[in-house]
């Protein structure tokens, strides 16, 4: 594998990462990560969406006339979500049931548009596809470090599987029912991001502006 | 045989033909400037084009598929409110040789005669004017509109001995029709269980209508009063079990009143006159 190729693929799980760095996707993984097995499921319809619409959006790049950009990248990834849709209800019928609204929102999800815009209208397609990849594996590896404090702590299980044995069933782990509950993603999230950005402190974004104290604040108000 | 051999030679003539000009009209297009009228328009039609051949194959392809897992979701749904659904039992087999379906004439109370009943989707026949009747304004407590003429019941059955009865029911929550079974005893009267089976309400609060714990409050409620009323209905707050109607009343959901109002109503409206009332009073009479 050549230097650019291992960029374009390893560089978006924690130096790039959508979500921790990006913050973009953060709805459905907010939405989706109370159980491992939807995450899962989640995580890999969104790759396949994001690899195959950058590369579709890439074929097709000098060809795509300026003024219908946006459009033209949105009938592609719209049509490739519905196929994942169907495909889904065929063969993952339950999961898909769960996930339910959320795997037609992948439409939305900023990290393919953001690709797409970003990458894929600059790049050819070979390369788009591994960013895609790439990119939908950092939002993976977000998802299912979500989804594994969620289920765990959340139902005491693990893919379906007993982890902590719970009190109601004769063990000695209280559920902790936030864990269940999309709030408590948004602090995952949070910690991870803390996390990351301690590790690497290239991360941290400096203020964009200077918060004034609060004696000078009085007086720079409007009077 | 010559005729035959010329007519295919004419007609890959007349393809190839076409094939060219496709050819020319594609390398215009895409010469031209990404900026202009007639490409922007081109491009357009053609994406579309693409795009809508991949979506429908995609469904066409499928729908077999999807149908299949539907029909044994459904029979799930009807199991689990018969209180059949272990771990790994075989859906197709225990609905099979413990499941009976019926079709009810709701008007009369009556079996109805001559329609497959296997083949019958009362959800598909409500939207059907032929099958559906309009449930007029005043009477129409569970905001659904319309209703089919003839609802599908199940019998549970163990051996020849009937177990308890199962009746389709929906009406509207917060936000979303909600589509449920509810299955009783064989005197119509004592609740076993309930299953909301397809509802979108707010995950949490009106979506926990699909809670086990919540559910099982419903088993041995009793639908009708003293006087023939319905009189199951869920109550704000806790059910404070020394009232004497206690055994009418089921724990409303919490901060979602108006999901908790829209079961009420349903339950008022299906197992009122509108609903299976006739047929239940006729069951019970006759078995």
């Amino acid at each position: 594998m050549d230097k650019e190729t291992k960029k374009v693929l390893f560089e978006p799980l924690v130096d790039n990462n959508p979500i921790t760095l990006q913050v973009l996707g953060v709805c459905s993984a907010l939405a989706v990560t109370s159980q491992m097995s939807t995450s899962l499921i989640m995580a890999l319809a969104l790759t396949s969406v994001t690899a195959c619409s950058s590369a579709a959006i890439s074929f097709v790049r000098q060809h795509t006339p300026g003024s219908i950009r946006i459009i033209v990248q949105m009938i592609i990834i719209a049509s490739l979500v519905i196929v994942v849709d169907q495909l889904l209800r065929a063969f993952a019928f339950d999961v898909s049931k769960k996930l339910s609204v959320f795997v037609g929102l992948i439409i939305t999800n900023c990290i393919v548009m953001g690709r797409a815009e970003a990458y894929a209208m600059k790049n050819p397609p070979w390369q788009s596809f591994l960013d895609g990849i790439g990119n939908g594996l950092g939002y993976s590896l977000i998802l299912i470090m979500v989804a594994l404090v969620r289920e765990t702590l959340g139902s005491g299980k693990l893919l379906g599987f007993e982890v902590l044995p719970l009190m109601k069933d004769g063990g000695w782990y209280v559920p902790n029912g936030l864990m269940l509950l999309p709030p408590s993603a948004f602090f995952i999230i949070g910690l991870i991001i803390w996390g990351f950005r301690t590790w690497k402190p290239k991360q941290i974004e400096h203020n964009e502006f200077k918060i004034l104290p609060f004696s000078h604040g009085l007086e720079g108000g409007h009077h | 045989m010559a005729n035959a051999e010329n007519k295919t030679a004419n007609l890959n003539e007349q393809l190839n033909k076409y094939y060219q000009q496709f050819r020319a009209h594609c390398d215009k297009i895409l010469a031209l400037s990404n900026d202009s009228l007639e490409k922007t328009i081109n491009v357009a039609l053609a994406l579309c084009l693409v795009c809508a051949v991949l979506v429908s194959i995609a469904t066409v392809a499928l729908r077999p598929l999807q149908a299949h897992n539907k029909a044994l979701d459904m029979k799930r749904n009807i199991l689990d409110v018969a209180g059949l659904l272990e771990n790994d039992v075989d859906i197709d087999k225990t609905f099979k040789e413990r499941i009976e379906s019926k079709l009810v004439d709701l008007e009369t109370g009556d079996y109805a005669e001559g329609i497959n009943v296997d083949e019958y989707d009362q959800r598909k026949a409500a939207k059907d004017p032929a099958l559906s009747v309009a449930i007029p304004p005043e009477k129409d407590i569970a905001s659904i509109r319309v209703k089919a003429k003839y609802a599908k019941v199940y019998f549970v059955k163990d051996g020849d001995q009937l177990q308890s009865i199962i009746l389709p029911i929906n009406g509207y929550g917060l936000w979303s029709t909600m589509y449920g079974f509810i299955s009783l005893e064989p005197d119509g009267q004592t609740v076993q269980s309930i299953n909301l089976y397809d509802q979108a309400e707010t995950p949490g609060l009106g979506g926990e209508v699909v809670n086990p714990h919540w559910r099982a409050l419903w088993k041995g409620k009793k639908v009708y009063s003293d006087k023939g009323d319905v009189a199951l209905a869920l109550v704000k707050g806790g059910v404070d079990e020394s009232r004497p109607d206690a055994v009418y009343k089921v724990d409303g959901l919490a901060g979602a009143t108006l999901t908790s109002r829209g079961v009420s109503n349903l339950i008022q409206y299906w197992m009122g006159p509108e609903g299976f009332l006739t047929y239940l009073n006729k069951f019970r009479t006759n078995g």
